[in-house]
């Protein structure tokens, strides 16, 4: 780079994801949190009970999300086929089709493309694929200012933070933390916030409407990205409550459209199935306020440049894992992050990704590889309770993925050093009953030993993982197996 | 009401942690099924379905217990165990670890046995068709939902409907009962502070209950809650549902 | 190899897995595409949804549509509206005489002009009974999709025989308008968001009020 260090056009975040510690150390942290604790609580139990009434409307929801997996599958399983078609379709409607290999490369091509407009800033649509590649960090360090106008996402901006939630990207936050970083920062980066300002989330909404209605109207390149992209017509299609989707989409005189290659559908017919899944998983109303399809270029309506850029940044390798793939079946509703008892109790942040939650615990260490000791602990980050599986609307087996990829880490080198060993010890004690029945002695022995007492209170390692907060039973004086001996000797098996 | 016809020939999978820590539990599986006019059978060469090793990724450690698994039940009808996590994973994950062998035989093997494999409540709804096992047990108890119960062996409402015929016993809904107890396996000492988090609000809502039992149909499930409330001097009683249903007025004499 | 060709051909190797070219034999679909939802009421539905949202549904015969049109505008105290070229010409005879000013978006007004009308009165391309959805296909009765996007209120008229059951019925009314290129914008109910607490606020970027006449 050979231009002078300038000031920041937008808030700069307060951390980067890369180098985050792994799962357990992030948790510890957020668990001695109360005011989040509070937080998530509220916001996670209140979905949940607007998801399961919405969802318990439609008659026929395990057909629908049937062919919701059936259709995503397929489309994963010929994604050369359906991206092809796309491309032509978009090009044959006036759009612009770049591809990206990976993040820095998608980057490349949108900070082109706005440099090329000549103007200095963007206005953006709550997009997924943007976070991932990090594309505010990049245009901004290009000089291009990116302002991100969902309300959720301009809190999390002003707030110099990173989101928590991939529906709710602020649900870390409370109305008091949202007034007051309105009050401080909106003044610094255009319309401020009024003075009076209450914390009524009504009046919060409506300081954000003023603070970028003048972005809106001034803006000459919006970025978006597409929650689904129709090959058989070349539409794509963006998903929103606020409006500033539309505005985005529809005022500017470019748009350009950032997508992960995997969001590809077929047919137009196929969004009968996807917008029913969708607002009634996620924000579990029976429609989101506002849809917006477009197809390429309209003339006389909306922009009249329009670029897609279809992003593979890993998804190539997702793909690759014929078990794995299914994660490529996510439409990020967040019905997982919803229901998830581990995601309720640490937040997003913990995850160290921008997806977070059961579906950022499989797709995560997928897209980046299984290398980091964040990506290794991921599949971890969860009690296999399987409330994840049950609620996602593409049926994506998340427990049995997370099993899988905990079979890919154990076959790394880097486990906790005593794993492998506690495990084969414990391989054979289990692999033949003799062996089982030879250990017992030692059980039964102690279990005479310790007769006194029901439960042991705290232990050293390796048992005070268990017993720093959990009594610890005492073992049977007598096995199971010994008693059945004992008792049916006159040759029963 | 039971009968006292012959039932079917039954091979109990005890399940390890029932084998070594909770011995009460499989052995009333045998009281309550031999009440039952059932014959059972506890095949010898028996050790663990192996989740241990599968949920932690060691794939490879499992697998003997899938071929420990089928040559001790293969030649049974019923297999019955007291664990939904244990069956579950028999039914679930006993075909993917054969598959991951390579071993055709063992794949096909798997499979057949696994069907042939119930849960303690299945066992008795489904196939002796009776609820009222004609138990005794005169007690306030709570019931919590284990999450591989519900969402992996999807035993439904069993567990309620046996509950419900249980003469003398007073059922308490447990709050937020479909939300897991932070148990997980290994998860519970691999991501401890969170599985404390989990089981403490558990341990909270079951104390809200004023039951004297918490009853579960996995005693792992149970051992983790219960080390929870005895650590906080709780008072709370552990017991399987088969323990209880084990139970009769005559025994209780 | 350039990006294009790198990714499919990173996406070929993922999927050698995958010997069956045939999309359709390879991963069957069993859904039965644009069936209606069964209801009692479709028109009953349609209200009660939309209501749900905190929009204003009234239920008008067809003939008395452009005096409703004036004077629901009147009672949302609306002094300035547009009009998209091919609107019904009598509901601007009835708005011009009820003393609304009439701004035509011919030549097209740009977004600081918009932005000082009140509002906007539409036809619809369809409704949808079971999630109270408003589907414009941005037909010449309906503009392009600015027109009812930056002023406050949008007053939308939606004909008895445009309400379908349910997103099915929708989609596959709406298939040619798509393949067309015509861009389709879904409205159910005004902005609104949950960002903050996950407490619903109606009235956001969008337009704060949505006022819905069914003709029937």
């Amino acid at each position: 780079m050979t231009a002078e260090p300038q000031a920041r056009r937008t808030p700069a975040p307060s951390s980067t994801y890369l180098g985050m510690p792994k799962f357990q150390k992030n948790a510890k942290a957020k668990l001695d949190d109360p005011q989040l604790r509070k937080n998530l609580r509220y916001a996670t139990t209140t979905i949940r009970a607007k998801r399961a009434e919405r969802v318990a409307e439609v008659a026929d929801w395990e057909e629908l999300r049937q062919a919701g997996e059936a259709i995503k599958t397929r489309t994963l399983r010929h994604l050369d086929t359906y991206l092809a078609q796309l491309e032509e379709s978009l090009t044959r409607n006036g759009a612009t089709v770049h591809w990206a290999r990976d993040a820095a490369e998608a980057n490349q091509i949108v900070i082109g493309l706005v440099q090329a407009k000549g103007v200095d800033e963007v206005v953006k649509v709550k997009s997924m694929a943007t976070q991932e590649i990090d594309l505010n960090e990049a245009l901004e360090q290009a000089g291009i200012a990116a302002w991100e106008t969902d309300l959720a996402e301009l809190i999390v901006q002003l707030g110099h933070d990173r989101p928590s939630h991939i529906l709710v990207p602020a649900i870390h936050r409370n109305r008091a933390e949202v007034r007051e970083i309105f009050l401080r920062e909106m003044k610094q980066y255009g319309t401020p916030a009024p003075e009076d300002v209450s914390d009524s989330p009504a009046e919060l909404a409506g300081a954000a409407r003023r603070h970028l209605r003048e972005k809106f109207l001034r803006a000459k390149v919006g970025i978006s990205g597409a929650n689904f992209a129709i090959a058989e017509t070349g539409s794509l299609v963006v998903v929103e409550s606020e409006g500033n989707g539309r505005m985005c989409l529809t005022l500017p005189e470019t748009l350009i459209s950032v997508v992960g290659i995997e969001k590809v559908l077929p047919t137009i017919a196929d969004l009968e199935v996807f917008t029913r899944l969708l607002p009634r998983s996620s924000t579990g109303e029976r429609m989101n306020p506002y849809t917006s399809l477009w197809t390429g270029v309209t003339p006389g309506d909306g922009p009249q440049e329009v670029h897609v850029v279809l992003v593979d940044n890993g998804r190539t390798k997702v793909l690759s894992d014929p078990i794995g793939r299914a994660a490529l079946r996510c439409i990020r509703c967040s019905a997982c992050l919803n229901i998830c008892p581990v995601y309720e109790r640490v937040g997003g942040h913990a995850y160290g990704s921008v997806y977070p939650g059961p579906i950022g615990a499989i797709l995560g260490p997928q897209l980046r590889g299984i290398e980091t000791e964040l990506d290794k602990s991921l599949p971890y980050a969860s009690s296999l309770c399987g409330a994840c599986g049950d609620v996602c609307p593409v049926r994506i087996p998340i427990p049995d993925i997370l099993v899988h990829l905990r079979h890919k880490v154990a076959q790394t080198k880097h486990v906790p050093k005593l794993e492998p060993t506690a495990i084969a010890l414990a391989g054979w004690a289990l692999s033949d009953y003799r062996n089982l029945q030879f250990l017992e002695r030692f059980s039964t022995l102690a279990g005479k030993t310790l007769s006194s007492r029901s439960h042991l209170g705290a232990l050293p390692w390796p048992a005070s993982p268990w017993t720093n907060a959990r009594d610890l039973p005492v073992p049977a004086q007598e096995s199971f197996r010994q008693w059945w001996k004992n008792s049916h000797k006159e040759g029963e098996r | 009401m039971p009968s006292d016809a012959a039932g079917p020939r039954v091979a109990l999978f005890a399940t390890c942690i029932n084998d070594v820590m909770f011995p009460d539990t499989p052995k009333a599986v045998v009281t309550l099924l031999e009440r039952l006019g059932c014959t059972v059978e506890f095949p010898l060469e028996q050790t663990c379905c192996g989740q241990l090793f599968t949920n932690t990724g060691y794939y490879d450690a499992a697998v003997p217990n899938v071929r420990n698994y089928v040559k001790a039940f293969e030649s049974y009808d019923y297999i019955v165990g007291p664990s939904g996590s244990c069956v579950g994973a028999v039914r679930h994950q006993h075909p993917m670890l054969a598959d991951h062998s390579g071993d055709a035989g063992l794949a096909k093997a798997s499979r057949e046995v696994a069907l042939r494999t119930y849960d303690i409540s299945e066992f008795l709804v489904d196939v002796l068709q009776v609820t009222d096992v004609g138990a005794y047990f005169p007690h306030r108890v709570t019931y919590h939902p284990t999450c591989h119960s519900v969402r992996v062996a999807k035993v439904g409402d069993r567990p309620y409907q046996l509950l419900s015929k249980v003469k003398g016993l007073d059922l308490v809904a447990l709050p937020d009962a479909d939300q897991c107890c932070g148990f997980g396996g290994t998860f519970s000492v691999k991501n401890p502070d969170v599985s404390v988090a989990m089981g403490a609000d558990k341990a909270r809502n079951v104390r809200s209950t004023g039951a004297e039992y918490l009853v579960t149909g996995d005693n792992a499930c149970l051992m983790h809650i219960t080390g929870l409330l005895h650590r906080e001097r709780a008072g709370i009683k552990p017991i399987h549902l088969a323990q209880i249903l084990a139970q009769t007025e005559a025994g209780a004499r | 190899m350039n990006a294009r060709e790198e990714i499919f051909s990173r996406i070929r190797t993922a999927l050698a897995d995958v010997t069956e070219p045939d999309p359709a034999l390879d991963v069957p679909i069993e859904w039965v595409y644009q069936r209606p939802t069964p209801m009692a009421d479709v028109l009953d539905r349609f209200v009660e949804t939309v209501e749900d949202y905190k929009a204003l549904v009234v239920r008008v015969p067809a003939a008395e549509v452009p005096t409703r049109v004036a004077t629901l505008l009147r009672g949302a105290e609306v002094s300035s509206v547009v009009l998209p070229a091919g609107i019904d010409p009598t509901w601007r005879t009835a708005i011009v005489a009820a003393g609304i000013e009439v701004r035509e978006d011919d030549p097209p007004l740009d977004r600081m002009e918009l932005n000082e009308i009140d509002a906007v009165v539409t036809a619809a391309a369809v409704g949808v009974a079971e999630t109270g959805t408003i589907i414009l296909d941005h037909a010449a009765d309906q503009g392009r999709r600015a027109l009812t996007l930056v002023p406050d209120t949008h007053l939308v008229v939606v004909r008895a025989d445009q309400v379908v059951s349910d997103v099915p019925e929708a989609v596959g009314r709406l298939g040619a308008s798509v393949a067309a290129g015509s861009p389709l914008t879904w409205i159910s109910g005004p902005s609104a968001t949950s960002d903050i607490e996950l407490s619903r606020v109606e009235g956001v970027h969008g337009p704060r009020k949505l006022l819905v006449i069914l003709a029937e």
